[in-house]
């Protein structure tokens, strides 16, 4: 817990710095009636070794008939957790880890408190007396997509929480030289001038990180040209007005996706 | 398996046109190579036309596997598995078939499984992915209706040899 909300305070502070959560499976595109992949899931520096925290809760699944599904064989190690997806359907898949909630601290009779985790804004009062409140509404959402045969868009509705990708270019039909645009809301609507990075993998072997800076335009839209087949980390955070006064807003938004050559 | 002939069968009505009635006759050479491990390859051959609809002809694959594991590896024939693959429903009749080996391998299209091709340019595509091995695709391009005597062929340089298409009635 106390790990998380650092963590998750780093953020805040310097968004380029942070240790970058991720999932990363076998395959993001599998054929056959009896698909399986196995994902690891963690929270490194360097994408995509696994090196600092081991992910901590199994994400939820979305089936491709957006109906909810589970992950299998959810493990946790030193490093990272690994866990296996029965692709039982045909169509995307759609994994999500979600943290939802308010977050911060409060000072009453001289201690200084601590929201616990799993607290909604919504339901959410101040006790009578407390001062010096610091509270944060945070919604943060880290995404992987796979698909058996062909992709599908029931798994990628929206749920308009928090920041999300809407597709225009499916994340599992992205291939080496083929741009591709992706759709950013940020509580439903659409999150213009939004700085959207992407990352390759594999950075270990290269000088460089090699990050692309991109920004959403009036639609909420970035149109990405791929430097290469690969896996991509995606990430994007945005403040904005939480429905409480005095309690800001963050959301973030995380996902990998995989382009493969053509 | 019903539903599959009887989607054949549609297909066939739709051959309307006779002067464009043409048996499409296709050599994929397999070349042999010098390897420590060998697996005969998973091939895709499919023709996309003028609307870049992929129509595939044939999917090589170990289509008796006794698990049923065959169609696992089909991803790796990245570009018919994107433009053609992906949406069918495997094992199909007259597309499905086991892999074949080294040499030139003949195959015969018939009318009834081109299809109705409207006139254009279009392309045969050979694409073959082989276990433990590359990838590699091999485009033909040719014009429907074809001429009399049209022949086309390509070759490729590491997993594939010469593909040629020639055309009768």
């Amino acid at each position: 817990m106390r790990t998380l909300l650092l963590a998750a305070a780093v953020i805040v502070a310097a968004p380029a710095a942070a240790h970058r959560f991720w999932m990363v499976p076998s395959a993001t595109t599998v054929a056959g009636e009896d698909g399986w992949v196995t994902v690891d899931g963690a929270i490194s520096n360097d994408l995509f070794y696994p090196d600092h925290q081991p992910m901590r809760a199994a994400p939820a699944v979305v089936q491709p008939d957006g109906t909810e599904g589970k992950v299998e064989n959810f493990a946790v190690g030193k490093y990272r957790a690994t866990f296996d997806l029965h692709l039982t359907q045909r169509g995307t898949y759609k994994l999500a880890q979600v943290n939802d909630g308010l977050m911060g601290s409060y000072t009453l009779n001289g201690t200084e408190q601590r929201i616990p985790r799993g607290t909604s804004a919504a339901g959410f009062q101040l006790p009578a007396g407390a001062t010096g409140a610091k509270l944060t509404e945070m919604s943060s959402r880290s995404e992987l997509f796979v698909t058996s045969g062909a992709p599908s868009e029931g798994a990628l509705k929206p749920t308009g929480r928090g920041l999300e990708l809407v597709p225009v270019t499916h994340p599992n039909d992205l291939v080496a030289g083929e741009p591709a645009t992706f759709r950013f809301t940020a509580d439903g609507k659409p999150a213009t001038q939004l700085a959207v990075t992407m990352i390759a993998g594999g950075g270990r072997y290269r000088e460089a990180v090699g990050e692309m800076a991109l920004k959403t335009d009036a639609k909420g839209e970035v149109t990405v040209k791929w430097p290469g087949a690969g896996m991509y980390w995606m990430n994007a955070s945005a403040q904005g007005a939480s429905s409480k006064p005095g309690v800001g807003r963050r959301m973030a938004y995380t996902a990998v996706v995989e382009v493969l050559p053509s | 398996m019903i539903v599959k002939h009887r989607f054949l069968l549609a297909g066939s009505a739709l051959v309307a046109s006779p002067a464009a009635a043409q048996t499409m006759d296709v050599t994929v050479t397999v070349p042999r190579l010098p390897v420590a491990e060998y697996h005969k390859p998973y091939v895709g051959i499919w023709i996309e036309g003028p609307d870049r609809k992929a129509k595939t002809l044939s999917a090589w694959y170990d289509v008796d596997n006794a698990k049923g594991e065959g169609e696992k590896w089909l991803v790796d024939v990245r570009q018919w598995w994107r433009a053609s693959g992906r949406a069918l429903d495997l094992p199909l009749n007259g597309v499905s078939g086991a892999t074949r080996g080294p040499g030139p391998q003949k195959l015969s299209y018939t009318p009834r499984q081109l299809g109705q091709l409207a006139p254009g340019q279009y392309t045969l595509l050979v694409e073959a992915a082989r276990e433990v091995g590359g990838r590699e695709v091999v485009r033909v391009p040719f014009s429907w209706p074809p001429k009399p005597g049209q022949t086309a062929s390509a070759s490729g340089r590491t997993e594939l040899g010469t593909v040629t298409a020639s055309f009768r009635r």
